[in-house]
């Protein structure tokens, strides 16, 4: 750690805090000096003095051109989306029994979840500093509750460590902490951490190590009642005559790092994955739902733009009226342009050849998730898990236990997969069928004599497959940001872009928001001017 | 499937590290690496997902082109470029070896209806990645 050989900084410190727990840790411990903000939202736009009869139209019924239209209308505008599918909502969706589902490639799934279950196949879960979106739900009337970010009692599988055998989250933390505290508090014995650090900060440090590691007055992290507070009790704490708990053992500590147990610990750590976090009762669809009953009766449904063209006086959409399969125009003074990187890259426009570069720049993720209905909360019953994920290194990544109904009867959906990267190509490249084995097969690591035996039915979204968004979300690097990302966001001359993909913060329903509400700020001031 | 996995958490594990745990990465403890060989293996981790199990492409609001009898695999370089720089939404395979990809493409100029039989080396692969690097 210090390689240097030089004296042990503040500095250094921390960049011996970033070794060990991640960039999350050094990220948290940034946060503690004030370094990292929460996300922007400054409340709804002031959009005063449009012209009457200046007509804007929205492509994209998704949340960023919904927040869009309904901000437009409310200043003034006349506003019309145009919608390649049936419903409004985009990627704030939710399957639901009796839904059918039919992806690219032809795979249809019907969904036979029980009434009141669903799959939310994007996002899901709704940090609290997300305040733009949690705004809105507010203002469109979504209920939300929480949604169980951290739970100290699921597993953490890796084929690599324990024989493949699950252990629980709050057993590895507390024996990772434990151990880094040790080997921090020998080093600082042997005098390896010395000035600038001055004795009163050793000294603070050592007490630290102590509290936080549950060392013992020897600075040893060892089995007994310290640590089983924290890791749990072989015989918990019991009333009466038998009532003295018994230790439990604290695991080999090269296992417990190759469990990657610090990777859970630094992702509980990201901003964006903090408690506390919200879903929408009922389904993330919900929020879709919301944003739809504002801007009821602006949207035309199945209409797949094909040209989109503007010249002096408008821009002039061309699209197929899928119902129907005519091709139409419509016309109008200005353009939010709401259409996903990945399908508008498609789409012939005189855009200039900048903006068309930057929207051929930025590759979409292939996320994958899938929903398995249980006939029972076995978690709950069985294994004393009440919401929160279980992380193996497998290729669902994880599952992820439902946040609400809890201890009631009947069917439950669990979430039995949220593959990412290559794990995401491989699921996303099967059958809906061969998914719904994958998950089982994969996930009853952690409930194996329940997960087949409970198992009734499942339902999968492969994004890449999602027919009217073809991947899941942006993704940008530091390149194409430089490269590309202010060209992409740039208003050229009546057509403005707006999304996730528009934003910093991508992937996130807030990131559209925020861009949509940026762009409609710009464009309106465009308008003032024409 | 099993067979294509090989050990090496510890070098995943590196990879998440330096990436940090986004929204769009595997799970925080890293992913069990994948690992085909082959080019139909190959084909079926990264490819099928978007261009289908035969080749044929799909099409929705947008489309993904047809790799089955399509005549621009004819010039091995046009696939290796696509592979190695991707277009649009679809990405740059980096983490495709040289031999995955060599396999990968000569498996697509010999299958759904091609037949491009001069197969394609790892060290024509390398070459062009190379000549990409700015």
């Amino acid at each position: 750690m210090n390689e240097g050989g030089g004296p042990l900084t503040r500095r250094r410190l921390m960049q011996a805090v970033g070794l060990i727990g991640g960039t999350a840790a050094l990220y948290n411990m940034m946060t503690v000096f004030g370094h990292a903000a929460e996300t922007r939202f400054d409340g709804p736009p002031n959009l005063s003095g449009a012209r009457k009869g200046t007509r804007v139209m929205v492509l994209g019924a998704g949340l960023a051109g919904m927040l869009a239209a309904y901000e437009l209308r409310k200043a003034g505008y006349e506003v019309k989306i145009l919608e390649y599918q049936k419903r409004a909502g985009g990627r704030a969706w939710s399957l639901y029994g009796g839904d059918r589902f039919t992806e690219m490639g032809g795979a249809t799934q019907e969904v036979r979840f029980a009434k009141g279950n669903y799959l939310n196949p994007g996002p899901w879960r709704i940090p609290h500093h997300h305040r733009t979106l949690l705004h809105y739900c507010k203002a469109f009337g979504v209920a939300l509750e929480p949604f169980i970010q951290l739970n100290h009692n699921t597993y953490i599988h890796s084929t690599e460590a324990f024989g493949g055998a699950p252990q629980r989250y709050r057993a590895l933390a507390a024996d990772f902490n434990g151990n880094i505290a040790e080997l921090l508090g020998k080093a600082m014995n042997q005098q390896a951490l010395d000035a600038p650090l001055t004795a009163e900060d050793l000294d603070r440090l050592k007490e630290a190590l102590r509290s936080w590691g549950l060392l013992d007055a020897d600075m040893r992290y060892r089995s007994g009642p310290r640590a089983s507070r924290a890791r749990g009790w072989a015989l918990p704490p019991g009333g009466g005559v038998d009532g003295a708990p018994k230790p439990s053992e604290v695991l080999p500590f090269d296992e417990v790092l190759k469990s990657g147990i610090w990777g859970s610990l630094a992702f509980f750590m990201n901003h964006e994955f903090q408690t506390t976090m919200f879903q929408p009762v009922g389904g993330m669809q919900k929020i879709g739902d919301a944003f739809a009953r504002q801007v009821e009766g602006l949207v035309i449904h199945e209409a797949k733009v094909t040209r989109l063209m503007q010249d002096a006086g408008g821009v002039t959409a061309t699209y197929t009226d899928l119902a129907t399969g005519t091709e139409k125009t419509h016309r109008a003074d200005f353009c939010v342009c709401t259409i996903p990187l990945s399908v508008l890259s498609q789409i012939e426009t005189n855009l200039s050849e900048k903006k068309t570069a930057a929207i051929q720049a930025v590759p979409y993720n292939a996320s994958v998730k899938i929903g398995l209905e249980m006939r029972r909360r076995f978690w709950e019953q069985d294994y004393e898990i009440f919401g929160g994920h279980s992380f193996t290194n497998q290729e669902i990544g994880l599952i992820s236990y439902p946040n609400s109904g809890f201890f009631s009867d009947g069917p439950a959906v669990l979430l039995g997969a949220f593959a990412n990267g290559a794990a995401g190509y491989r699921l996303g490249g099967l059958s809906p069928e061969a998914r719904i084995e994958a998950a089982l097969a994969q996930g009853e690591v952690f409930h194996p004599d329940s997960y087949r035996k409970e198992f009734l039915s499942g339902a999968s979204v492969a994004w890449s497959r999602a027919p009217w968004v073809l991947g899941c979300c942006a993704r940008w690097n530091e390149d194409t940001r430089r490269e590309h990302y202010q060209t992409l966001v740039a208003l050229e001359d009546r057509i403005v872009l707006a999304g996730e993909h528009a934003s910093y913060v991508g992937c996130w329903m807030e990131g559209a928001l925020l861009s949509s509400l940026d762009a409609i700020t710009r464009l309106h001031k465009r308008a003032l001017e024409a | 499937m099993r067979g294509w996995f090989v050990a090496g958490a510890a070098l995943a594990a590196l990879a998440i590290g330096v990436r940090g745990a986004g929204a769009d990465e595997p799970g925080p403890g890293g992913l069990r690496p994948i690992a085909p060989r082959t080019g139909a293996e190959v084909y079926q981790v990264y490819c099928q997902v978007c261009h289908m199990a035969g080749g044929e492409g799909a099409a929705g609001a947008g489309a993904f082109p047809a790799l089955a009898r399509n005549a621009r695999l004819a010039t091995s370089a046009y696939p290796i470029y696509m592979i190695a720089r991707g277009k649009g939404a679809m990405p740059s395979f980096e983490e495709l070896s040289d031999e995955q990809l060599a396999e990968l493409v000569s498996y697509l100029r010999t299958h759904f209806g091609n037949a491009y039989p001069e197969p394609v080396t790892a060290a024509e692969v390398h070459a062009l990645r190379e000549s990409l690097k700015p």
